[in-house]
């Protein structure tokens, strides 16, 4: 028993370890599907009329429909100002190398509250009222880096022989960048997308700071709290996660088929 | 910074030439975080030294730095205690990552992809509502409470919610994620065959996880501790939904005085020692470290 115990240690550890990431997670959905009423703390009684009714709470769906706005302008952008950054520093030798990684590391390292605070000191000098615009100019700055860090890493463990081998095979620099390094980079740069919006979409203090009276949706949840959360908050928290599950196994699965063709 | 993996090699990339290209493919995103990060950083700067006109809404510069003094004194339990549960909160991450980035990295074969998705996955549901999970969780109809009572932890009057402990578990719950995944990228670079051959000179399991493995994982270490630092100490979310007015951190100070007093100059200045403690700590420390790779 007791070999079989220190045999197994690790795998039960994890068992554990696992099971404490998802219990929240696993509130969050069982507590969909309470008959709450207003305040969805105690439960109550199982219903499905929180999935049916999903923007029945008042306001949830403009909040959510901003989120989601403001999470895709935010990561197009961030995705390709970061991918230049990242083939820059992965690919090019130049000047003011070190200065540039510490421009990109020092906003990761700032807490996020310093980061709201100081946006929203500017755009009140500058008298400029927070909103949906501001919100977004906010969500760039601190994905950007998220980006450079994910799609460098990717650039860095590029085989170099294989774009020799095109260059070898009279590929010229345009053709070998489009044929070749790309596509091996591309899988990194979807990475760093869905890293972007997953930070944008999910950001609250950043977002309070520099939205004024535009709600996103963890805005509203925490507005919500005070005065008791609609369970139609969990459905959607709930539904979010199984979209992006759904999205991150079938981006596996498609990479794993396409290693194979290559 | 080594959150991810990076290859040591540099080559010469067939591209790689002098040209004023890299440049070009700066200069966006540069311009884009002067204009946003630094600019405003310094505005912030600025402000922290200005006081406010008898008009109550305009600010002049009088470059009083006794701002500064007058923010700390007024705030220097917050101050303590956001690095207080910071550092707790990364401590415990750690010794909960730890062995869990090491199973993945070593023990979970062909499931280790899955797994690591597991690990970001709770990411996916909603920060605020994940922390507002662990005040049903840890609160009187909780699981939680019930086996606390009858293990006689804790007196039947004592409750768990609306104090330190909870503030603390919520910042390592939210922050885990952060610890996981650089502890697993450096672990999985380590070769197995070093592991072998400290088996090899008798070193027993346990040797061999303190004399190889663990600091062959260090790099990792760093870049965990640090990433679930940093946004521990200057958290106030979880202190606002899982804490009590005893309870509150240096951002739930940063955030009244923003929005609740409309004193900018004391909340700028409050936020500016809070980036530079937190500066000099993680230099002394990837210093001390030793770790260089990490930007």
């Amino acid at each position: 028993m007791s070999r079989w115990f220190s045999r197994n240690l690790i795998r039960i550890y994890m068992v554990l370890g696992f099971t404490y990431l998802f219990i929240p997670v696993a509130y969050t959905f069982a507590f969909s599907f309470n008959d709450a009423g207003r305040s969805n703390l105690v439960w109550k009684g199982f219903t499905l009329k929180n999935w049916q009714n999903p923007c029945g709470a008042p306001d949830i769906c403009t909040a959510l429909g901003n989120s989601l706005k403001i999470g895709i302008i935010s990561t197009a952008i961030a995705t390709i100002l970061g991918t230049l950054i990242a083939f820059a520093i992965g690919r090019y030798n130049f000047k003011g190398r070190s200065s540039t990684n510490l421009l990109i590391f020092l906003p990761m390292a700032t807490p996020e509250i310093v980061l709201g605070a100081s946006l929203l000191t500017m755009f009140l000098n500058l008298g400029i009222n927070p909103g949906l615009t501001t919100i977004i100019i906010a969500h760039v700055m601190f994905c950007i880096s998220f980006v450079v860090v994910t799609v460098k890493a990717r650039i860095a463990s590029l085989d170099p022989r294989l774009e020799q081998a095109a260059m070898d095979l009279y590929a010229n620099e345009f053709e070998t960048f489009r044929r070749v390094t790309l596509p091996l980079v591309a899988p990194g740069i979807a990475g760093a997308a869905l890293l972007a919006f997953s930070l944008s979409f999910d950001d609250f203090i950043i977002t309070n700071f520099n939205s004024g009276t535009v709600a996103t949706f963890p805005k509203f949840v925490y507005t919500a709290a005070t005065r008791g959360i609609p369970a139609q908050a969990n459905v959607i928290g709930s539904a979010m996660f199984f979209i992006a599950l759904f999205v991150v196994i079938a981006g596996q699965l498609f990479n794993r088929k396409r290693r194979v063709k290559i | 910074m080594a959150i991810f993996r990076t290859t040591a090699t540099k080559f010469k990339s067939p591209v790689n030439r002098k040209s004023l290209f890299p440049y070009l493919l700066l200069a966006p995103g540069l311009l884009y975080l002067a204009i946003f990060f630094l600019a405003p950083i310094a505005t912030l700067g600025q402000m922290s030294t200005k006081t406010k006109n008898s008009d109550g809404v305009t600010y002049s510069q009088v470059f009083r730095f006794q701002n500064y003094i007058d923010a700390f004194l007024q705030s220097k339990e917050q101050f303590a205690r956001s690095f207080l549960y910071g550092l707790l909160a990364t401590i415990l991450a750690l010794a909960i990552a730890y062995p869990l980035a090491y199973g993945i990295a070593f023990k979970a074969g062909r499931f280790k992809n899955v797994l690591l998705v597991l690990i970001v996955a709770p990411f996916f549901t909603s920060f605020l509502l994940r922390t507002i999970a662990w005040k049903q969780i840890l609160g009187e109809e909780g699981p939680v409470i019930k086996v606390f009572r009858a293990l006689h932890i804790i007196g039947p009057t004592t409750s768990l919610t609306a104090s330190a402990f909870a503030v603390v578990t919520g910042l390592t719950y939210n922050f885990l994620p952060f610890m996981t995944l650089p502890l697993y990228a450096s672990l999985e670079r380590i070769d197995p065959r070093t592991l072998e051959a400290s088996g090899d000179l008798y070193a027993n399991g346990f040797t061999t996880f303190r004399k190889v493995t663990v600091p062959l994982s260090m790099p990792g270490v760093v870049a965990g501790t640090l990433l679930t630092f940093i946004p521990a100490a200057g958290d106030y979310i979880n202190a606002a939904i899982l804490g009590n007015p005893d309870t509150k951190m240096l951002g739930n100070v940063i955030d009244a005085r923003f929005f609740r007093i409309v004193d900018y100059p004391t909340a700028a200045a409050l936020s500016f020692t809070l980036m530079a403690a937190i500066l000099i700590l993680v230099t002394i420390y990837i210093r001390r470290a030793g770790t260089e790779e990490l930007v």
